[in-house]
């Protein structure tokens, strides 16, 4: 059994495991990272979204062992200081969540996106979150969410 | 990178409305923000997959690939041995102590109700029916078991079509055959209303079958201590499951313990008592080892019970002014194979709602439900009263384009006026308030009506090849599920009344149990503003717990739009009988008549003086009983069940411009106005989130989803690559805004807005559809108006 090592919201892990072993199931039932949900088996919902090296990806989608030597981060490693990231706390303020169970992926799709685009277009946000489905909100509170996290990023990096 | 901090993000949680809002204002119309959402957000969830027991085994199922067919053989001894592998079973293992399965709305006299075992025994009716599980030490292995099991099928033919399936020569899904039960109903005198009419829309609407898609996939998981049980599950109805889990298997009731733990949505899909609840108890009794099952998204888009899924024939007579003279409605409804927990009375919650907002003199209403070798349908968002605002909204545009009246102009000249509230309506409901002049004027001043016409007149001049299109709905529904009395009389097995206890805390905070069990609606939030109000405590100190039998001892649990009608009511009134017994502390402690003191702010004051007692000081008094009013008991703490004597009715218009590209069928909406009416609001953030996400799932049945099954009954949209559910991308923003008319027949004033957004915009869409295309020759568009079936029903109007 492939032996990987991998560093999760800041802790390191040395793992057995086999080469067929969802990078999701991994951080689940091994680490007990349960912040992180599968939505689908399709790749299409994204709610499993976490950061492997600085990107989003769908941990439904990818490996453990492709994961070796990676650090991911998931939506329980966010943030600094013990305070919730800009983007949990715009969620927060828009009700941008109501299951809550999209979230995780969402609040990780978003950054990423914003990555790409600091201060993104609705029309922006809307087709840069395409690969993450919620069935609660209708988006709006999300879309205006994302708008807000931007700000406060952008203000954040202005001050900084 | 470091770990969240717990402490940190509650006074994150805290301070945001601080910022927002001043304190001391009422809290209820306040937007606070949720109380539920720091765990949310920070990952630290408690969905039932994340949960483990020590020793947990992992549950799969083997499910059937065929529609219809005998079960002669299942052998699963090729599992047992495998690496991980604990215990195989087929049906006949489970034989004679999984029971069936309950339906418990018998609707009619005629009903027939097929035997229904959570696995097969001898017969599959439809793909997905389990046949087999294997119990491993791990999910991967369970599910490399399943490979090595065995089963033979004799074939046998697929009852796929709903029409097809009433025809004599059909195949029968059970020996009973493919009719489940009829039911009619008529007032008035119909054969006078349609004789002679001078105008009659005659239409058949088909409402596709629908796959509700909660985000977070079912899941369950059992143990046992050899005398009681726990049932962990992602479900809307912790109470009725473990009532019907008691009834089913025969293990008493006080030994069961269900516990909701965070559900990820359930639209009513969780509104349901499912074979494996009832199967991963077994068996948890079976091996005496915790097991769990989490489905996959392609497993539960096979098996998670469908929506909708009806054939609706309406026939609507009128005088030439567009005076409605009478409605006929007859509906082919889909149960599938087996009529589960409400599938038979999901068509009949729309039966007094087709003549929804208008007056008439005369209806007349037939449902059959018919078996077919497919999933059984059953509770969807809505579930009765979309389909049936559909149909009848559907038909007030027929009508008005068969007049040449604009779609608004006929809905007035045959809606109830405000004045005329409380009105009695042809199917014989009682509509307590309402106002359809005031949300329908405001709607269209938002949404610019005129100039939406005006660019609609100069596009068709034009000869543009992208159209515009305006639809409208002005809907209302019943929803506050419900008066117990009006349940039992529609022959609904159990009542609609709901439970809340409030409990003071020596400290003055403050505990409340609801018996709703909440996946989503934010009823912790909601039900603290209640509370802070009712007792004058702050919001802060208002905890709200749920979803567990043995916390929530009494409960009817979630759907219908019922929680807030009922259960936030339940609550106000638990709050009430704590401040009558604090009263009579106070009066006593303040040595004065109980009817001198005046309760304001959290304290009960002396009139006309500076005595007090604050809520907080009364519950520690009642905590030490060092000094209680003769005969008291040492609490204050108080329940109540609340049981409205009506249902509820929100209502409101909807208006929704489309544009079609003429060329590719393509639709894109280009705005969507909603102003709704749903009585007094406690939050109208979480009001307006509802909003939001209802219209999303009713523009999703109109543009997007459907299941699909094959002439053989395979489902053909078993992924979420198949099943079309709207992203960010597909959807606009929706702009929203309400009139606010009090309900009369609860306290609060407050009439549900849970389903009030999919009943509403389904109907608004497609009206925009096929009004686009209406000058073209198209008539309608069948659902969901998928690019393909916009371009061929231009191409068959022969443009």
């Amino acid at each position: 059994m492939p032996r990987i090592t991998v560093t999760v919201d800041g802790i390191t892990y040395e793992e057995d495991v086999e080469p067929r072993l969802l990078l999701v199931h991994l951080l689940r039932d091994r680490l007990g990272k349960t912040g992180t949900p599968v939505g689908c088996d399709t790749s299409n919902c994204g709610a499993c979204t976490v950061m492997l090296d600085g990107r989003s990806v769908k941990s439904c989608s990818v490996l453990a062992v492709q994961a070796d030597g990676c650090d991911v981060v998931t939506i329980e490693g966010l943030g600094a200081g013990g305070s919730m990231h800009p983007m949990q706390r715009a969620f927060h303020e828009e009700h941008a969540l109501q299951c809550g169970y999209c979230t995780p992926g969402m609040v990780m799709a978003a950054i990423d996106l914003l990555r790409d685009d600091p201060d993104p277009s609705e029309e922006a946000i809307r087709h840069g979150l395409e690969g993450n489905l919620c069935r609660c909100t209708g988006y709006c509170n999300i879309v205006r969410a994302v708008r807000r996290g931007a700000q406060e990023m952008g203000q954040a990096v202005k001050t900084s | 990178m470091s770990e969240i901090d717990v402490g940190v993000v509650a006074e994150q949680i805290a301070e945001s409305d601080q910022i927002s809002e001043p304190s001391g204002a009422p809290e209820l119309g306040r937007p606070r923000r949720r109380k539920e959402d720091g765990r949310l957000l920070t990952g630290r969830t408690r969905w039932t997959d994340n949960l483990s027991r020590p020793g947990l085994l992992y549950v799969t199922f083997l499910r059937s690939p065929m529609a219809h067919a005998r079960i002669t053989r299942v052998d699963v001894s090729g599992a047992i041995g495998l690496p991980g592998v604990v215990a195989a079973f087929s049906g006949r293992d489970f034989a004679d102590e999984q029971g069936s399965l309950p339906c418990g709305w018998p609707v009619s006299e005629d009903i027939v109700i097929p035997d229904h075992p959570p696995m097969a025994v001898s017969e599959v009716r439809y793909v997905g029916e389990a046949v087999a599980c294997v119990v491993a030490t791990d999910r991967y292995r369970a599910a490399d078991a399943l490979e090595a099991i065995d089963v033979e099928y004799e074939p046998l033919p697929a009852v796929v079509d709903m029409r097809e399936a009433l025809s004599p020569d059909s195949p029968k899904v059970h020996p009973e055959g493919n009719k489940a039960f009829s039911v009619k109903i008529e007032s008035g005198d119909v054969e006078a209303a349609f004789r002679d009419a001078p105008v009659v829309i005659d239409r058949t609407y088909v409402q596709q079958r629908l796959i509700p898609t909660a985000m977070e996939p079912r899941a369950v998981m059992a143990e046992t201590d050899g005398d009681s049980y726990t049932v962990w599950s992602a479900t809307q109805i912790p109470h009725i499951l473990r009532v019907m889990l008691a009834v089913i298997t025969g293990i008493p009731e006080h030994k069961i313990r269900v516990i909701a733990p965070d559900v990820g949505g359930g639209f009513g899909s969780k509104l349901q008592v499912t074979a494996e609840e009832v199967l991963c108890l077994l068996l948890a009794r079976r091996l005496g080892k915790p097991v769990k099952w989490t489905e996959s998204r392609s497993e539960g888009n096979m098996t998670v019970h469908h929506g909708r899924d009806q054939i609706q024939h309406v026939r609507l007579a009128a005088d030439a002014d567009g005076r409605i003279r009478g409605l006929r409605v007859d509906l082919l409804a889909d149960m599938g194979a087996y009529l589960m927990l409400v599938t038979p009375g999901v068509p009949l919650l729309g039966a007094a709602l087709f003549n929804a907002i208008y007056k008439m003199d005369a209806y007349e209403f037939g449902c059959t439900g018919v078996f077919t070798t497919k999933m059984p349908t059953d509770a969807y968002r809505g579930a009765g009263r979309p389909e049936a605002t559909f149909a009848i909204e559907r038909t007030m545009d027929e009508l008005a384009a068969e007049l040449g009246l604009d779609p608004m102009e006929v809905r007035r000249r045959n809606w109830i006026r405000h004045d005329e509230f409380p009105y009695t309506t042809v199917s014989g409901l009682t509509y307590d308030s309402g106002n359809y002049e005031a949300a329908t004027d405001r709607a269209m001043a938002l949404f610019g009506y005129d100039k939406l016409r005006a660019e609609q007149a100069d596009r068709r001049d034009r000869g543009d090849p992208v159209q515009l299109g305006i639809g409208v709905s002005t809907y209302t529904e019943m929803c506050g599920l419900a008066p117990s009395r009006l349940l039992g009389e529609a022959r609904y097995a159990v009542g609609g009344w709901e439970h809340g206890s409030v409990r003071m805390l020596p400290t003055g905070k403050v505990e409340v149990i609801t018996g709703t069990s909440p996946h989503g609606q934010g009823h912790v939030t909601s039900w603290s503003q209640i509370v802070s109000d009712a007792l004058g405590v702050p919001f802060d100190d208002v905890t709200v717990l749920h979803g567990d039998t043995a916390v929530a001892h009494k409960g009817m649990d979630t759907y219908g739009s019922r929680s807030l009608v009922v259960g936030g009511v339940a609550v106000l009134k638990a709050c009430e009988k704590v401040k009558e017994k604090a009263r009579r502390l106070a009066a006593h402690l303040l040595e004065c008549s109980p009817d001198d003191l005046e309760f304001h702010a959290g304290a009960f004051q002396v009139k006309g003086t500076e005595q007090r007692k604050t809520i907080q000081e009364l519950a520690y008094a009642a905590f030490t009983a060092h000094d209680l009013p003769e005969g008291a008991e040492a609490r204050l703490d108080s329940d109540a069940t609340f049981d409205p004597e009506n249902y509820s009715f929100p209502h409101g218009t909807h208006l929704c411009a489309v544009e079609v590209d003429t060329e590719t069928g393509m639709v894109k909406i280009r705005s969507y106005v909603a102003v709704d009416d749903v009585g007094r609001v406690v939050n109208p953030l979480i009001v307006e989130g509802q909003v939001h996400g209802g219209i999303a799932q009713g523009v999703a049945q109109a543009l997007f989803e459907e299941a699909v099954y094959d002439a053989d009954g395979n489902l053909l949209t078993t992924t979420m690559a198949d099943y079309l559910l709207p992203s960010a991308a597909d959807l606009p923003a929706f702009v929203t805004d309400r009139t606010e008319t009090p309900a009369t027949s609860n306290p609060l004033g407050v009439k549900g807005v849970g389903e009030a957004g999919t009943i509403a915009s389904t109907p608004a869409v497609v009206n925009a559809v096929v009004d686009a295309l209406r000058p073209f020759g198209v008539a309608d568009v069948r659902m969901p108006c998928t690019p393909e079936r916009v371009w061929r029903a231009l191409e068959g109007a022969g443009r």
